[in-house]
């Protein structure tokens, strides 16, 4: 054995002090991404630490040998699972009171990233523990580094602004028919309203740049998502009994655009353009059928 | 909300009685103002949405 062999103990440590702090380095992240998301910051971090001492604890299982004891990373999967449905299920009893709803989609995404986070802090805690036990502390400090970047670099995902264009909007009455440059959005009966909104609202296209982002904006969940956080990060004007003020995104069947139609407290167009972009790609809603087209290609020559 | 499927039209505001019949409340206006009027109340007190179908008539629907 060399010399600069570390107790287990130490070991132990060492790798769930790194997990721990991924943990709560990615929480920050979580909440610039998600800006909707209720804070629950402790149970967060109780979660990610017990995850990294999940993974710290591996390595003197294998190092002992005790092989058998590493089937308990198992049964930490199947805790981490339940934590996706204790995410899911709490954004679901509080979408019942939103008025601007997130979406079925935004929150299985965002019960998914939660219970990914986990997996990966304990990764993080498992690679510094063996780093640790095999070339001591400094290697370990260098390992938590590099899986700390990796973890972020990992789980940032896209976001709409890295596959789309996201311009100013002209709001405009057709009769009764409120549009977005030329996208119909709703009517609206009321005149007082229609004075309004063209007072007090703001509009944006969103111009997917190829195929796959098109596709990605034409899934209904991703709208919602977008409207969702655009009103969060501008506020709505939108109450229980004045329905018109609800943000709404609608796609020019022709060419895939979508126009996002908002109320907002803050009448402030560029940070309506920054919210846009800011909404995370769902997980749900990314598709590439570009990629898809050679194979289609080459089954259409089988074909005929 | 309140037990209504959304999507169901809840009452109708015109001026042209000839034009409407059938299931929904209907409220006659004699002029645009009072029917503005009616509308706007109406939406308040059902918590919906008032569309106006460009004929003399508004509906108010819960979305």
């Amino acid at each position: 054995m060399p010399g600069f062999q570390l107790d287990y103990l130490k070991v132990i440590l060492i790798g769930v002090l790194a997990g721990t702090a991924t943990r709560i380095n990615l929480l920050r992240i979580d909440y610039r991404q998600y800006p909707g998301y209720p804070h629950g910051y402790l149970a967060h971090a109780a979660l990610g630490f017990i995850a990294s001492a999940l993974g710290a604890v591996a390595v003197p299982a294998i190092a002992k040998p005790d092989y058998v004891a590493v089937t308990f990373l198992a049964l930490a999967a199947q805790q981490f699972r339940e934590i996706r449905n204790i995410e899911r299920r709490t954004l679901e009893s509080l979408e019942k009171t939103e008025l601007v709803k997130r979406g079925m989609d935004y929150i299985e995404g965002i019960a998914r990233t939660f219970e990914a986070r986990n997996y990966l802090v304990m990764g993080t805690s498992f690679v510094t523990a063996l780093a640790a036990h095999l070339s001591g502390l400094p290697a370990a400090g260098v390992t938590a580094f590099l899986a700390l970047l990796a973890s972020r670099y990992f789980m940032s995902g896209g976001v709409i602004g890295d596959i789309c264009d996201v311009v100013p909007a002209r709001l405009n009455f057709e009769y009764a028919i409120l549009k977005v440059n030329e996208i119909g959005i709703i009517n609206i009966g009321l005149k007082s309203m229609r004075e309004k909104i063209l007072r007090d609202g703001l509009a944006v296209m969103i111009k997917p740049r190829d195929g796959n982002a098109r596709a990605t904006v034409h899934d209904i969940g991703q709208r919602m998502a977008i409207a969702f956080t655009a009103s969060v990060i501008l506020g709505t004007k939108k109450d229980i009994d004045i329905a018109e003020f609800t943000p709404i995104a609608r796609k020019n069947p022709d060419t895939g655009e979508v126009g996002l139609y908002i109320m907002p407290v803050e009448k402030d167009i560029e940070k309506l353009i920054a919210a846009v972009k800011l909404t995370p790609v769902l997980e749900s809603a990314r598709s590439k059928p570009l990629n898809a087209v050679s194979n289609v290609k080459a089954v259409e020559e089988k074909v005929v | 909300m309140n037990g209504m499927p959304s999507g169901t039209i809840l009452a109708v505001i015109t001026l042209q009685m000839e034009k409407v019949s059938g299931g929904a409340p209907i409220f006659f206006a004699r002029d645009e103002e009072e029917q503005e009027k009616i509308a706007l109340y109406l939406s308040k007190i059902l918590d919906a949405m008032v569309h106006d179908l460009e004929n003399g008539t508004y509906v108010v629907v819960r979305h």
